[in-house]
């Protein structure tokens, strides 16, 4: 019964991390639209060229894995994905602040939050 | 009286050189502007554009010289009030308000200084990016004995 009770609990403590989903800046955009977001989408996102001949690959690379490079000043940019960069996606006003200029820069447009939470589950799938 | 009233003017020039050679103590940066700004391109300083382009800069973020680098309202003000407060009410904003159309940035970088070709290298790329040749840029060291120019 001990046995079974300690094997539970540690059964749990293993599982909730994943039962939950795997970022909470993402599952505010999922209340949000009380929609669902595909890898699929997010990562045709991730290479749409816009009306200023930019696409988010276009500093962030061909894989969200790498380290960026800016188009204008040349600055090195962090990777983006956070299984590489665990700084990535952790706070909604920091994510908030990038879609809102990269968005403009690259699409020249604001971004829905179908699209946001798109792009975040597909950077967020890249292992 | 008067020797040690000679001692205060010998001292007090002194460190006003130290200063303009580049290696007095630097005015450190709103820790905002340093993070914010730091996150595209290094934190320009204070002094390199007149108060009213100051006010103009942070007053169109989202058109930024090409790029939308707007921020949160009260982080623009935060960063908007400090540099009104440290920046210099000297002279006109430059043309297109860019520092390297400054009358004393084209001086300091013109040909008898900085060959032409050398802006053209990858390693430059562009003239706003100054820690290519100047190396401290980051920490506020402009001081020409740290110059270093890129292949």
């Amino acid at each position: 019964m001990k046995l079974t009770l300690t094997t539970t609990i540690a059964a749990l403590a293993v599982a909730l991390p994943f039962a939950a989903s795997a970022n909470p800046v993402l599952d505010g955009y999922k209340a949000e639209i009380k929609g669902t977001f595909t890898v699929a989408a997010g990562e045709k996102l991730y290479n749409t060229v816009g009306p200023n001949q930019l696409a988010c690959a276009s500093c962030h690379t061909a894989s969200p894995k790498n380290v960026g490079k800016h188009a204008k000043t040349n600055k090195a940019i962090d990777p983006l994905a956070p299984s590489v960069n665990a700084k990535r996606f952790t706070d909604a006003a920091t994510v908030e602040k990038w879609f809102k200029r990269n968005c403009n820069d690259a699409l020249g447009r604001a971004c829905t939050t179908q699209e946001k939470g798109d792009f975040m589950t597909y950077v967020l799938s890249i292992k | 009286m008067h020797f040690t009233r000679i001692i205060a003017c010998a001292l007090i020039g002194l460190f006003s050189m130290a200063a303009w050679a580049g290696g007095g103590a630097v005015t450190p940066l709103l820790p905002k502007m340093q993070a914010e700004c730091s996150s595209c391109h290094i934190a320009y300083r204070p002094n390199f554009l007149p108060r009213v382009a100051w006010k103009q800069v942070m007053a169109s973020l989202d058109k930024h010289y090409g790029t939308d680098a707007s921020l949160p309202a009260a982080d623009t003000a935060e960063i908007a009030a400090w540099l009104d407060k440290t920046a210099l009410d000297v002279g006109e904003a430059p043309p297109n308000l860019r520092i390297t159309e400054s009358f004393w940035f084209k001086r300091k970088h013109g040909t008898n200084h900085v060959k032409a070709e050398v802006w053209n290298r990858a390693s430059v790329k562009s003239r706003s990016n100054c820690q290519a040749c100047h190396v401290n840029a980051a920490k506020g060291d402009f001081n020409e004995h740290n110059i270093r120019i890129p292949g």
